[in-house]
């Protein structure tokens, strides 16, 4: 729909998405992303009827695709992602995220994505991991409308800092992680089939990389090798997750309408089985979001010997 | 005098002009090397863009790989160009792309001024210097390096082993004592000329042409040879990481370098906007005075540990040690307690007064986790809920432990408990496990359940007992651990039970002003007696002491009229 890859210059960092109907998330999402220097976005648009498609072809820094094909045979857009990472994603970093998904990184409040890129390369490190961290309101779901453009973390600002299990996936070597709010509240009772939370979405890209299932885990191996397993720490960021906004039981009830998701949508019909009660996600032991420095301190991403 | 400035880059050059501009205004003449490696076109655009500039110049250009000779050729040709040129100069700094002045030119050549005769290098003996990466100290003069680390890495490797299964050691020039430090060094213009017009140089360079990373070892070697009066630091301030390769500064290092009392700092990010403009500025005052300047150690340090220990008892998305290798399988100590509430009535909240920690009660029921007061949740978020739990009890664990750092966790155990975290607290030195074996039989006792149904129980019980306590007799336990049957503890039980709280309480504790309560154990004689007669092995119990044949004839009978009643 727009495309305007020309303007890709070489030392470009670049982000990769694929959305539908997130028009309201949009605004906030781009800003978040040029604030820490991005400076090309590849996005694909996956059918929206919301508008948000031509929001984001009047951007001078977005470069759209669109597609109305099924997300679930597009292997739930990793197929799109893939292939335009490899078009244009070559030597790049690239982080590819969800329109529901900031970025935070160590020092991220002082120091623009590229001062960790540099490092990541004098380090000869080529992938980074940031775990999912799903943020929740205080209150009903619904109790407060997020307008396009805000901050989310005005709303969704409380997490949970400390429950969070993690097993070794030995066919790739990443981690599975899962817990949190949607896991304690959704998944009690088959926590295997709460949804996973690792991700390894910053990429320093070669055409012959290629994510596997969303960007839990890659191809080759060794790209998933982003924790220390003789005691230390590897640095590593968090993916704030805006998913549970007012709003949430509608598009789950809408996606399990279209069944286009994971596992039969499994994941969506849980939601909106739950989501329909309205539930809360806070609990007295929620945390309150200030900054990646209390992240680090509780131990949910670290600095590894960034310093 | 002046000090003149050799500053070797590579890139980020229009740092490289700012820089090389910022000394040349303080009356420093600079020289130049760009390496080899850069473009022409780019080479030339910074020439043009510093020209006209009397106290500038450009030295002839190598190619500079990391470790290779290229370095020390290219800071040996500059640095004479600084000594023909510049009469006038007494002191020569090293300086590379990255390097930002951190205190006004005035004041180095006010330092350089107080000490005309010392040479500034950083320069060790080999088998004092451990802070190499990959342990070359003494390899790296004793063998050949004809191939590039960076880019033969395979050779450079087989060239190392092959040499040292040839017991290779090549011949030193004569007069030569190696040794080795911070590449960048201020030398007098007396010790520069010596070691630049020494008869013997053909020798020198010959043999530092094969040593590995020359630039390490080249001037700090021979300046032992030539100098008057060394001061064996460096003038520039620079840490390396734990891979070998230097710290860079960014903008939020301000503060940090401007306490740091350093004249130059390196490696500057070419980013960091603020540093450039702040540290560079015309205006810029005078140093303030070097508050705090191990703070940056300080901070390196800390960074490396991170990286290298981590942080005990964390498991997250970038630290998952293998078993074993955790530095401490739990973030910190804490205490389980297995039989105890069988025996005492109310030892939850008696403990919990006593020893000023939290106490839960079984964390592993089979219906959920009992936090303290029932809560649902606890620190962290942690949720009371069995099925999160048991996916993965270890995950529960070592969350809770990590989640209430700084206040010790106490809770309940016993065979009743979803088994199979004892194989993990087992080995935990942070874990102190006391166990009373068979104290389940009290609590069995006294639910005047038939003793024919207790029979089942009571085997089921103690077979699961059995199996929690092998782990805690397995070789492999470093938990702190006291197992005592029902009878041994019974012998003395409030002293027991204080030997466990002393290690724990927060508070030094008084004597024991309310002991806890123990239970009725009348009947429990018979009862244990009746499970015997049942056929029932009862090793856990120990010796319990008989009342007498009679007792168990009550029990007995006591138990079926119950179950008539």
């Amino acid at each position: 729909m727009a495309d305007r890859t020309k303007r890709i210059r070489r030392s470009d960092l670049l982000v990769f998405a694929t959305q539908r109907n997130e028009a309201r998330r949009l605004p906030y999402f781009l800003e978040h992303y040029r604030r820490m220097g991005v400076g090309h976005f590849l996005i694909v648009d996956n059918d929206s009827t919301d508008g948000g498609d031509r929001f984001l072809a009047a951007q001078p820094d977005v470069s759209l695709w669109r597609s109305t094909a099924s997300y679930r045979r597009a292997r739930f857009g990793m197929d799109w992602m893939n292939a335009l990472l490899t078009r244009y994603g070559h030597g790049h970093w690239c982080l590819t995220v969800d329109p529901d998904e900031l970025f935070v990184f160590p020092f991220c409040d002082t120091r623009p994505l590229r001062a960790l890129t540099d490092w990541l390369d004098a380090s000869r490190i080529r992938s980074f991991s940031a775990m999912l961290l799903d943020m929740y309101p205080k209150g009903p779901l619904d109790a407060c409308r997020y307008q396009p453009g805000q901050n989310p973390m005005e709303i969704a600002c409380w997490f949970d800092a400390g429950n969070y299990a993690m097993t070794r996936n030995s066919a790739l070597g990443n981690l599975w992680i899962r817990g949190g709010p949607r896991a304690r509240s959704f998944f009690a009772d088959v926590p295997e089939q709460a949804p996973a939370l690792n991700k390894i979405p910053l990429v320093r890209w070669h055409r012959r990389f290629a994510y596997v299932s969303s960007t839990h885990m890659l191809l080759p191996r060794g790209l998933n090798a982003v924790y220390d397993e003789w005691g230390g720490e590897k640095a590593s960021g968090i993916l704030l997750h805006t998913k549970l906004l007012d709003g949430f039981a509608a598009r789950a009830e809408e996606e399990v309408r279209r069944g286009e998701h994971y596992g039969a949508a499994r994941e969506y019909r849980a939601y909106a089985r739950e989501a329909a009660r309205n539930p809360d996600f806070w609990c007295p032991h929620s945390e309150r979001f200030l900054n990646w420095r209390q992240l680090e301190v509780l131990g949910l991403m670290s600095k590894g010997n960034w310093a | 005098m002046s000090v003149g400035i050799v500053l070797l880059a590579h890139t980020a050059l229009r740092r490289v002009e700012q820089v090389a501009r910022h000394w040349a205004q303080g009356g420093c003449p600079v020289v130049i090397h760009v390496d080899g490696t850069v473009p022409d076109p780019r080479y030339a655009a910074l020439r043009r863009r510093l020209e006209g500039q009397p106290l500038i110049g450009f030295a002839p250009r190598h190619r500079c790989e990391w470790g290779g000779w290229g370095i020390v050729a290219a800071s040996r040709d500059a640095a004479q160009m600084v000594l023909d040129g510049f009469e006038d100069v007494t002191h020569v700094y090293l300086t590379s792309g990255a390097c930002l002045p951190l205190r006004p030119v005035g004041e180095l050549r006010a330092f350089l001024a107080r000490h005309p005769e010392t040479d500034f290098i950083e320069s060790a003996r080999p088998s004092d210097v451990p802070w190499t990466v990959g342990g070359f100290e003494q390899d790296r003069f004793d063998l050949y390096f004809p191939f590039s680390w960076q880019r033969q890495r395979w050779l450079f490797d087989k060239a190392v082993t092959l040499q040292r299964r040839l017991g290779i050691n090549r011949a030193r020039p004569v007069g030569l004592h190696p040794h080795m430090g911070s590449q960048w060094w201020c030398l007098t213009r007396v010790t520069l000329r010596r070691i630049l017009t020494d008869p013997k140089r053909p020798a020198h360079d010959r043999y530092f042409k094969r040593v590995w990373i020359p630039d390490e070892s080249y001037f700090q070697t021979l300046a032992r040879r030539h100098a008057r009066r060394i001061e064996s630091r460096s003038l520039t301030l620079s840490r390396f990481d734990s891979q070998g390769k230097p710290h860079v500064f960014h903008d939020d290092h301000l503060e940090l370098l401007q306490e740091s009392g350093s004249f130059v700092a390196r490696k500057i990010w070419p980013h960091a906007d603020r540093l450039y403009d702040t540290f560079l500025s015309p205006a810029r005052r005078p140093a303030r005075v070097a508050s705090d300047p191990a703070r940056i150690d300080r901070l390196f340090e800390k960074a490396g540990r991170r990286r290298t220990r981590g942080r005990p008892g964390l498991y997250m998305q970038s630290r998952y040690p293998h078993d074993g290798w955790e530095n401490g399988a739990t973030a910190g100590p804490y205490s389980v307690f297995h039989g105890f509430t069988d025996l005492f009535d109310g030892f939850e909240a008696w403990l919990a007064k006593t020893t000023g920690t939290r106490v839960h009660g079984h964390l592993f029921a089979p219906d959920r986790a009992q936090f303290s007061n029932g809560q649902r949740f606890v620190s962290g978020a942690l949720s009371d809920h069995a099925g999160l739990r048991d996916a993965n009890p270890k995950a529960f664990l070592t969350s809770l432990i990590w989640n209430t750092r700084g206040e010790r966790q106490c809770f309940q155990h016993g065979p009743r408990d979803t088994p199979g975290v004892m194989t993990f607290m087992a080995p935990d030195p942070n874990a102190q496990i006391s166990v009373i074996t068979g104290a389940w039989a009290v609590s069995l006792c006294r639910s005047g359940i038939s003793v024919e149904a207790c029979v089942a129980k009571a085997r089921r019980l103690q077979a699961r007992e059995h199996k929690a306590v092998a782990h805690l007799r397995a070789r492999t336990a470093r938990a702190q651990i006291r197992i005592w049957s029902l009878a041994d503890f019974m012998r003395n039980p409030v002293p027991n039970l204080l030997a466990v709280t002393r290690e724990i309480a927060t508070a030094p504790q008084q004597h024991l002003n309310e002991a806890p309560v123990l239970q009725d154990l009348e009947g429990l004689a018979a009862f244990l007696q009746a499970l015997r007669n049942h056929g029932l092995h009862l090793p856990s119990v120990g010796p319990f002491p008989q009342d007498g044949g009679e007792a168990s004839e009550d029990i007995h009978a006591r138990a079926v009229g119950g179950q008539g009643a």
